[in-house]
């Protein structure tokens, strides 16, 4: 799950990372009266969505006077703001978040996130402020100082001497750096996050450093015991049948093919969706729906699935295991009572009471429910019906 | 011979007496392991599937001599119970349990190590060595014995896999699913020795998926060190960047820990990489001809 820049930095200010001054704003009139409250002379209006890159796609935007302000609030709210981040469609802004300006000398960049490998998190710092750190890993690895922290001993000065020595700031800023950097790793696992980017991290006129932009995710594992964390979900900036799945216990992703698939397990739901491409298909969604397999989840499967107007055909692919196949079977057929399913659909089940599953399927004789053998003649049958053959 | 378990493996059940604990303890006593006793605190003393339970793991050790635990205890306790677990000198922790925070299993996967306690999982089906020991949630009758080693993160691709060895007139020595966390137990690169040096098994087959980079490290070692033929396949070749596809691990970030870098370094490995999972057989038996 991930947050707002401006809630990720209500998080910090609970922490004493340094950030600027700022009001959130639904409408104009609520952004000049943000900018009056904060007063001075300059203000940065930002879009607030769940992406990056909002700078160059125009959703960050100066402001020097009130009027501006009001001007530029109008234009970001409401666009629909691309990034490379939010795929061609964009995503529409509702808030802007108004902040005061600020006396920027450089421009750095900080975050922390789990080493897989490593099995511990890791703290990255670079003076390639403001770039995407993927290029930057790319291009000039070199430009990248990481540090692991081991979560036993928890964060310590030397992890935060050998990144401010790294990125080559003078004496008397490394314990300003340290200070900063120490009180980002208490939020990073007081909450549970999954990962922090704060890109650019400036140092100002007066040596100081504060978090420009904020950028955070969280484990969704954890969200049971992070209250404070689950009030900060914006549900409007998460794709709506995900969320309605998810809320079956199914789990849900759309893709732009249109072969459907319903599987058990989510490797081999992803390895239907492979297999599905080598037989020269394109699959529609990602979709697990749990250990289950019941009249209803299967039902709701087929409700989600069918919601996009690409799909051709329904390959539902279940290899039974505790789950017995005859139950499966039964909850296919239930299920194409309880919803309208106007495409072919290719069922094969595997495992446990397979055969009865197969005789179950032919009796109840459903006209667009064709039966496969296997995994690469499901999927073959399957694209095959897409295609209209 | 076989890895890890077999019939002779003495195992306890931690969460023994709640409902998956209970319904899964039936069905691998069933299928012949000898899960000798449970922990569940505060029913310590009282008898469960004709077993004893204990109210602490050390108890339960010092008393049946178990060396597995069998871990089913709801996500907010599962590090609890497996640092409780390493604590009591348990020798390999099988975490079934799905949906663990990530921190937590940091923190106990570090103390696991440092008490040399071996995990598998979180989220996993557990392990099983065919015929003779079952040690999770898997459908047992599917795994026929024989000479092949099995790897997975997922749950029902091991059993796709599984199924498909056996149809081309294979079988199982034991197979190991070791979960798609970020974070994890035994992987393949502590797996693939074990399968090496076990006498009886002549071939490997390895599911990865994408996310992480456990595949690659996989390859580099099977490149310097393994003997044995490994067919492998990754599931998410068509998956988008950015999505997490189920698994908690199964993310591609920053382009990184994608299908075809994780297909291309075990093609390079000598690992006969198969496109479609519906293929697996069939590629094991070609490179079980040779």
């Amino acid at each position: 799950m991930n947050i707002h820049e401006y809630q990720a930095k209500e998080l910090f200010k609970k922490y004493n990372v340094p950030t600027l001054r700022g009001h959130i704003a639904f409408t104009p009139d609520e952004a000049v009266k943000a900018a009056q409250e904060l007063g001075g002379s300059i203000w940065v209006v930002k879009a607030q969505i769940h992406a990056g890159g909002r700078g160059l796609g125009g959703g960050v935007k100066l402001a020097k006077s009130t009027s501006e302000v009001r001007e530029m609030a109008a234009q970001i709210l409401g666009m629909q703001l691309v990034t490379h981040q939010t795929g061609p469609e964009g995503k529409l802004v509702q808030k802007v978040y108004i902040e005061e300006g600020a006396d920027i000398k450089k421009e750095y960049y900080l975050g922390l996130l789990l080493d897989r490998a490593l099995e511990m998190p890791i703290m990255m710092a670079s003076t390639e402020g403001g770039m995407a750190i993927e290029e930057v890993a790319h291009n000039t690895p070199e430009k990248i100082i990481k540090v692991s922290i081991d979560p036993l001993t928890g964060f310590q000065s030397f992890h935060g001497r050998k990144l401010a020595f790294g990125l080559g700031l003078p004496v008397e800023e490394i314990n300003t750096f340290i200070k900063f950097a120490a009180a980002l790793y208490r939020v990073y696992m007081d909450h549970d996050a999954e990962m922090i980017e704060i890109n650019p991290l400036v140092k100002t006129g007066d040596g100081k450093f504060l978090a420009l932009d904020a950028k955070m995710g969280f484990d969704n594992n954890a969200l049971y015991r992070q209250n404070q964390v689950n009030e900060m979900r914006d549900l409007s900036e998460e794709e709506p049948t995900e969320i309605e799945a998810d809320k079956y216990g199914l789990s849900y992703i759309k893709l732009d093919g249109n072969v459907g698939c319903m599987v058990n397990g989510a490797g081999l739901a992803m390895g239907t969706m492979d297999t599905i491409n080598y037989e020269g298909g394109k699959p529609a969604n990602f979709l697990d729906v749990g250990g289950s397999a019941s009249a209803e989840t299967v039902a709701k499967g087929f409700d989600i699935i069918l919601k996009d107007p690409n799909v051709k055909a329904i390959f539902v692919n279940i290899f039974g295991g505790i789950v017995r196949c005859d139950r499966v079977a039964n909850g296919i057929i239930e299920a194409t009572k309880i919803t309208n399913v106007n495409v072919p659909v290719i069922v094969r089940l595997d495992g446990t009471n397979a055969i009865e599953a197969a005789e179950i399927l032919k009796n109840a004789g459903i006209a667009n429910i064709v039966a496969a053998t296997d995994l690469a003649d499901g999927a073959r049958k399957a694209v095959a019906a897409a295609k209209g053959e | 011979m076989s890895i890890l378990v077999n019939k002779d493996t003495k195992v306890i059940v931690q969460g023994f007496t709640g409902k998956e604990g209970t319904f899964h303890a039936e069905q691998c006593m069933a299928y012949g392991t000898k899960i000798v006793g449970g922990v569940t605190p505060g029913k310590g003393g009282q008898e469960h599937l004709g077993q004893p339970v204990f109210n602490t793991v050390a108890e339960a050790v010092a008393s049946t001599g178990a060396t597995v635990s069998m871990i089913f205890v709801p996500p907010a306790f599962v590090s609890d119970a497996v640092m409780e677990a390493a604590d009591a000198g348990i020798a390999l922790a099988v975490i079934i349990t799905e949906g663990a925070p990530v921190k937590d299993m940091m923190f106990a996967k570090a103390y696991a190590v440092k008490k040399d306690m071996m995990t598998i999982g979180p989220n996993c089906p557990g392990i099983i060595t065919a015929e003779e020991c079952k040690i999770g949630i898997m459908p047992g009758f599917i795994f026929k014995k024989g000479n092949i080693g099995l790897i997975s993160k997922s749950g029902t691709l091991t059993y796709e896999s599984a199924n498909q060895v056996v149809k081309e007139g294979f079988g199982i020595t034991t197979a190991v699913g070791i979960g798609g966390d970020p974070i994890i137990g035994l992987s393949y690169k502590q797996l693939l020795p074990m399968f090496e040096a076990d006498p009886e098994t002549h071939a490997i087959v390895m599911i990865g998926e994408i996310g992480g980079d456990l595949e690659i490290q996989a390859a580099a070692y099977i490149k310097e060190h393994i003997t044995k033929p490994v067919v492998a396949f990754i599931a998410g070749q068509t998956a988008p960047a950015g999505k997490r596809m189920g698994h908690a691990g199964a993310i591609i970030s920053g382009g990184a820990g994608t299908a075809a870098e994780k297909m291309a370094a075990l093609e390079a490995a000598g690992v006969k990489v198969v496109v479609s999972p519906a293929d697996i057989g069939k590629a094991l038996a070609e490179v079980m001809k040779k």
